[in-house]
């Protein structure tokens, strides 16, 4: 953070306690104002104190840790699979990816590889919670916008995915779909037909939102040139995911480090241009479409075989360290673990893109009205489940 | 019976009560517009929740009453019930009185809206100015009661409020001059401000001020349509109260009675300026091609539209009787509901037979009294339908259109509908003078 960030929350403290002393009636300073943690628009426990000079945000500082539960600290205390639920509350709207990435970290440490029909499953479970993801990012940055209609457009279309978890583990929100070295479940009478049925119904249902939006002259002066952030801005703060390709920058990590099953399938990596907030509305559009046709191949190419690798029963890897990192629905998501060869993780540190991402919102907002800095907590689409952990 | 009290009950029902000098009639008029507005605030809260819901693939309310018909009312008890909360840091006595001023503003404007030629309680001479000056005193109550709320979001939605209010004004000045100056277009080459005046220069001139001039007139009604969405702080212009970015804005801090009246006074308010539309452009009172389709027959296929407009209503009611689950638990509301349909049948009925009873014989020009009541239900009929398309509009923008931006709102208003209104009106003044 830099220096006039700390000189928002200097301000905040001492006009904190000059409410208590005299204050003039009418002054003309600059207008101090707490955005959340309770407020509509915070997306969850997320506080922004904000400086203002009538509806123009000099400057802003994000207070967080309203979610904190200490998930890092707990993954010490806990076995390699008793830790693996855990995961799935960090980024709970994209609990499949969260736990994919945790599964694959601990199965690259122990040096164990998932088999391949257990491979495409998680790629399409892991895609259709990307899907649910962008969607539930579309309702909320809408709502945000003051288009409400697109939000329950989307938690429609939504519940199906919903469904689809919940016919193959039992969850719907917190999945814990995965194990480590494949998956629990086999998957169930009718999967795919449901998948690709539901392939054809959300299509058009992508179009709708589209069509509500995309074309839509105020939702158009309310994005673009609205919270740009350059492609080198974006590489310094180390943003990820969507919001770095809609700068431009050709980075995904289903691509550049295939993971999964990845490399088998073919899809673009749709990237914006300005890195306002218009583009990254397009680039997630273009990856719910991008998302469809990977789940289409997956669905059509799944191998028979077994879901499970050769894992022993208490899992003890063997004394290192790994990162892996994967693609999340709102950018990377890397876990770091350290084994002492003990059943339990001796430091697990989890590189949350939400947290990251969160950072460039100073950079993005800055010289912008308040009714900006809505739209930009929404565009960066974060998870304070996941920003906290 | 002595005879003041004769003449004060005296309908003429040539003129308004306000013309005649009827303070009985007048305080009769203004009772029943009070208890009208009131209403249709209730009847519009629970038509934009219903409407709003399927627009979003929800239901609404379901629950109190049938189909939630009863919702408004349950509402009300429960804001009345509600504890009354002044803020300890609010200026006490301006955050009371804010709400009030709020609500007389937006009440006091139907003392000259023309539900007809004598359905007014009176015909101002100087009507539209009257109206559009005490409609713009309802900021007043907004910006008051931000300032006394003396709380940061509430401010900031009074400044946006009243800065947007202000320069959608001048706008929507001039896209009413425009249409004054149309009224001017007779014979003796003078206009009016008078309402009901405005309204009968339309039906003179036989047209609709909203057609004349093509395409003048129409892009001054455009003008004005948008203005007076933004004068009432609805949706994609609600900036004042936008929820996602200022928590409620200028009613953050109010709740309970206080925060009702504010709800109160915003939709009279709605209702007030499609009043004005209405009677502007679209031809207040007068049904569809008054001059065009004359006649005895004519009146009497327009009359019945009053009566058919409540049959459908009961259809519907009807319908959703018949839907209604057949479980015992949906029994009290479907008896409820059936009792709804059945007073909209008989209100339809009433109506037809009025129809029917105050048919126009042949054009000797005398009229029965059944003829006088008929036709003055007709008046207001027609009035208040153009009036609810404009409520449902309100609605329909709502669940479309994503919020302006504070600066973009000014923008427009500013370097977009303030040259061309300005540009309309001397058109309009041109063409005018040109055809006259």
């Amino acid at each position: 953070m830099n220096d006039s960030t700390h000189d928002v929350s200097n301000r905040a403290l001492s006009n904190l306690d000059l409410e208590t002393s005299e204050k003039p009636y009418l002054d003309s300073n600059e207008l101090i104002i707490n955005m959340g943690p309770q407020h509509p628009a915070t997306h969850g426990v997320l506080r922004v104190i904000l400086k203002l000079d009538g509806e123009k945000v000099l400057g802003t500082e994000c207070v967080i840790g309203y979610l904190h539960r200490g998930v890092e600290k707990i993954a010490e205390n806990r076995t390699y699979t008793m830790f693996n639920p855990y995961v799935d509350r960090m980024d709970y709207v994209a609990a499949v990816s969260n736990g994919l990435g945790y599964c694959e970290a601990v199965e690259k440490l122990m040096n164990v590889e998932a088999p391949a029909r257990a491979k495409y499953i998680r790629v399409i479970l892991t895609e259709l919670n990307r899907i649910a993801s962008h969607q539930l990012w579309l309702g909320t940055h809408a709502l945000d916008i003051g288009a409400m209609t697109p939000l329950f457009y989307t938690f429609r279309d939504r519940e199906e995915i919903l469904k689809i978890f919940e016919k193959y583990c039992g969850a719907r929100l917190t999945t814990h779909a995965f194990r480590i070295g494949g998956c629990q479940y086999e998957t169930y009478a009718g999967f795919e037909k449901e998948v690709k049925n539901f392939l054809t119904f959300v299509a058009p249902k992508i179009d709708e939102y589209e069509e509500l939006l995309t074309t839509n002259r105020i939702w158009i002066e309310r994005t673009k040139n609205v919270g740009v952030i350059s492609a080198l801005d974006a590489i310094a703060l180390g943003v990820t995911g969507p919001v770095l390709r809609a700068s431009g920058v050709k980075w995904d990590l289903r691509k550049a480090q295939p993971y999964a099953a990845y490399s088998e399938f073919d899809f673009d990596i749709p990237t914006g241009t300005n890195g306002d907030t218009y583009d990254r509305y397009l680039v997630r559009m273009a990856e719910m479409r991008q998302s469809l046709r990977i789940i289409e191949q997956a669905v059509n190419r799944i191998p028979e075989g077994p879901i499970m690798a050769k894992v022993p029963k208490i899992i003890k890897p063997p004394v290192g360290e790994i990162y892996h990192s994967i693609e999340a629905p709102k950018g990377e998501l890397g876990y770091f673990i350290v084994s002492d060869g003990s059943t339990q993780p001796y430091r697990l540190r989890v590189r949350p893109p939400s947290f990251v991402n969160l950072q460039a919102l100073d950079t993005m907002v800055r010289g912008l009205l308040v009714a900006d800095v809505v739209a930009v907590i929404g565009t960066i689409d974060i998870v304070l489940g996941e920003v906290d952990r | 019976m002595p005879n003041f009290i004769m003449s004060y009950l005296g309908i003429k029902d040539a003129i308004t009560p306000g013309a005649a000098g009827s303070q009985f009639w007048a305080l009769v008029y203004v009772f029943i517009i009070f208890a009208g507005v009131s209403v249709a605030v209730m009847a519009m809260n629970w038509l934009e929740r219903k409407a709003l819901a399927h627009f979003q693939i929800r239901l609404g309310p379901m629950r109190v009453g049938p189909h939630g018909l009863l919702q408004p009312i349950a509402d009300a008890i429960k804001l009345m019930l509600k504890e009354d909360i002044i803020p300890a840091e609010a200026d006490q006595f301006v955050f009371w009185v804010a709400p009030l001023i709020g609500l007389l503003a937006s009440f006091t404007v139907y003392t000259v809206i023309p539900f007809g030629p004598s359905q007014a309680v009176s015909d101002m001479n100087i009507g539209i100015l009257f109206m559009l000056g005490v409609s713009s005193l309802g900021v007043l109550g907004i910006v008051v009661a931000g300032w006394a709320s003396n709380s940061h979001y509430p401010l900031i939605g009074a400044l946006r409020s009243s800065a947007q209010m202000v320069s959608y004004e001048v706008a929507m000045g001039l896209a009413v001059v425009s249409a004054i100056l149309m009224t001017s277009l007779n014979a003796t080459g003078t206009g009016t401000l008078s309402m009901i005046g405005i309204v009968q220069a339309q039906q003179q001139q036989g047209v609709w001020f909203i057609f004349k001039f093509f395409p003048l007139g129409l892009i001054a009604f455009g003008i004005f349509a948008i203005a007076m969405i933004a004068e009432t702080n609805r949706a994609p212009f609600d900036m004042a109260e936008a929820e996602s970015e200022l928590t409620a804005g200028y009613h953050t801090e109010y709740s309970g009675l206080r925060w009702s009246l504010f709800m109160l006074a915003e939709y009279a308010a709605m209702i007030a300026v499609s009043s004005i539309a209405v009677a502007l452009w679209l031809g207040g009172w007068l049904r569809p091609f008054p001059n065009l389709l004359q006649g005895p027959a004519w009146d009497f296929i327009f009359s019945l539209f009053p009566g058919l407009t409540f049959l459908g209503l009961a259809a519907i009611a009807v319908v959703g009787v018949v839907r209604m689950p057949s479980h015992s638990f949906f029994k009290i509301q479907r008896i409820g509901l059936a009792g709804f349909a059945a007073v909209l049948g008989f209100i339809a009925l009433l109506l037809l037979i009025i129809a029917v009873a105050g048919r126009s014989g042949d054009a000797s020009g005398a009229m029965s009294p059944a003829a006088r009541f008929r036709e003055g239900i007709d008046y207001v009929y027609w009035f208040v339908f153009k009036v609810a398309v404009f409520m449902y509009l309100f609605i329909w923008y709502r669940a479309t259109w994503p919020r302006y931006r504070f600066d973009q709102l000014m923008k427009i208003g500013w370097k977009v509908m303030l040259p061309i209104s300005l540009v309309v009106l001397i058109a309009t003044a041109i063409v005018g003078v040109l055809v006259s």
